[in-house]
């Protein structure tokens, strides 16, 4: 991911911050600009998420793209934050920690980086709660 | 609107062509499905061209401009369009053609779908092909697509009767399909052991639930009813053509383990058509995991939600089952050039409606197709009938 791409999104990618719509109450993360329920009636400000949530689904990916390969195996999820959206993202436990509606929260971790010399990537990762 | 109909197909065999190029591979099945369809590429009116990413694949963009050249076409200053939609660029590049010609606009159409894919080694594929979901926020976590698949199938087999065996049941069926198909990438027999006993690519998909990187190329010429008795004495009519959107990322879908662009594409084209499943004899459908073609069969409303493992291992969906689903031996087993796989479908069920699909035959009066981009972010649904 290029440098301004990655940098755009570093509020967000660093503290989970998405976005409400504060016409009809929906949290979004990741974050949208416009509200599909309300479309442009709609009012959509910054919002912090607490990082706490549950794993919808789960994969351990033992193949990946080159980027990701040193790291594999490694554990992709689905989790459900506390205020409602979904998103993607690795939990930073063992293939055989993981479960289907395990409790997670956030944490902040180096994601990937652009070869040995490029951009590094940090972001959120979740680790188990209990 | 115009009746269509199906006047010619063509296909390069699928697999691995190190010695011919993304053009040699689309002027290959231009020239059998012309050849098929009886039509000289000087009464082409339009071209639609699926493929996914040349750009990334082989860095070419500005794909039609160059297909309409190496084609021939260049002379002629025919339209010629690029679609995109993922894996289901193929399957969309066929409903512009039949909207072009059904809408008055445009006579004898080609519609075609290429990909070259091994130009490249399988790390860089497998990162080209999460550009088909969400680069920011599902590829930027290491999300891969047999990764996204997987997180579905685990969700499903959480909550529906489905287990392992059944699910390599579909690989072991297409792989049966596959091998009677002259064109198809791999044509060998497995069992449920090659599939259990293969490495895992992510829990629980394991290498052989997932369809290969393939090269192909596969074209078809569309033109109104009234017109395809000067051409052929067999033509296929286009009975509907349905398409429909969903969220990019899986992550917003409403139930992660339901393709609701399916349910909707598959009820628009049951509805256009005025059939029931009833009268559907064969179905090609997406089947890029295993775990997308039992969901695939569910979301079309060929069973219930979690009825399909036990389909597929009773034998209903297997060539002299009650409906034969992959005849071709689906993506698995043909191969999945992704750009090309929603016209080869067209191609098998024109085949199969012909009479001409040899050791695979279906007796077959109405055939459905079923294409997907992304893990559900476009759905593709065409039914063709003798």
């Amino acid at each position: 991911m290029s440098v301004s791409r990655f940098w755009r999104k570093i509020p967000q990618r660093y503290n989970l911050v998405g976005t409400k719509c504060t016409t009809c109450g929906r949290h979004f993360f990741p974050p949208r600009s416009l509200c599909p329920e309300c479309r442009r009636s709609g009012n959509i400000v910054d919002h912090k998420f607490t990082g706490e949530g549950t794993v919808v689904t789960y994969t351990v990916i033992r193949s990946a793209s080159d980027q990701f390969e040193h790291t594999t195996p490694y554990v992709l999820a689905i989790v459900e934050l506390d205020e409602g959206p979904r998103l993607t993202t690795q939990i930073a436990c063992t293939p055989e920690e993981a479960k289907i509606g395990m409790r997670v929260k956030s944490v902040f971790r180096r994601i990937t980086a652009d070869g040995e010399s490029g951009t590094i990537h940090y972001g959120t990762k979740f680790v188990p709660a209990e | 609107m115009r009746d269509v109909a199906v006047i010619g197909v063509g296909c390069t065999e699928f697999g691995e062509h190190w010695s011919t190029s993304f053009r040699d591979l689309f002027v290959k099945a231009g020239a059998l499905a012309l050849e098929d369809a009886g039509v000289t590429g000087e009464k082409i009116d339009a071209l639609y061209v699926g493929n996914m990413s040349a750009g990334r694949f082989v860095e070419q963009e500005h794909i039609g401009a160059l297909i309409a050249d190496y084609a021939g076409l260049a002379s002629n200053n025919i339209p010629s369009t690029r679609v995109e939609a993922a894996c289901a660029s193929g399957g969309l590049a066929f409903r512009q053609a039949v909207i072009a010609v059904a809408s008055g606009m445009e006579d004898i159409v080609v519609a075609a779908g290429v990909e070259k894919m091994t130009d490249v080694g399988t790390g860089a594929s497998v990162d080209m092909l999460a550009s088909a979901a969400d680069r920011e926020w599902e590829g930027f976590a290491g999300a891969t697509f047999p990764g996204l698949y997987a997180m579905i199938a685990n969700d499903y087999m959480n909550r529906y009767p489905l287990t392992r065996e059944q699910l390599a049941q579909v690989a072991v069926k297409n792989h049966e399909h596959g091998a009677k198909n002259p064109i198809a990438q791999f044509r060998n027999r497995i069992t449920v052991d090659t599939v259990l006993s293969s490495s895992l690519v992510a829990d629980p998909l394991r290498l052989f639930d997932c369809s290969p990187i393939t090269d192909g190329a596969a074209a078809v010429v569309v033109v109104p009813l009234e017109r395809a008795r000067e051409f052929t004495d067999s033509p296929v009519k286009v009975l509907a053509s349905a398409q429909a959107s969903d969220t990019i990322s899986l992550h917003d879908r409403r139930d992660i383990s339901t393709l609701d662009a399916t349910v909707a594409a598959g009820r628009r084209a049951f509805a256009q058509a005025g059939l029931t499943h009833k009268d559907i004899d064969l179905l090609e459908v997406h089947d890029c995991f295993t775990i997308a073609e039992i969901c695939a069969i569910e979301d079309l409303g060929f069973c219930k939600k979690g009825e399909a493992g036990k389909l597929t291992e009773e034998g209903a969906t297997a060539l002299g089952g009650e409906i034969p689903v992959n005849t071709s031996g689906g993506l698995k087993a043909c191969g999945h050039p992704v750009g090309a796989t929603g016209i080869k479908q067209i191609c098998e069920v024109v085949s199969q409606l012909r009479g001409e699909a040899a050791g695979r035959q279906v007796d077959a009066e109405v055939g459905m197709t079923h294409n997907v981009g992304g893990t559900g972010a476009t759905v593709v649904v065409h039914i063709l009938g003798a």
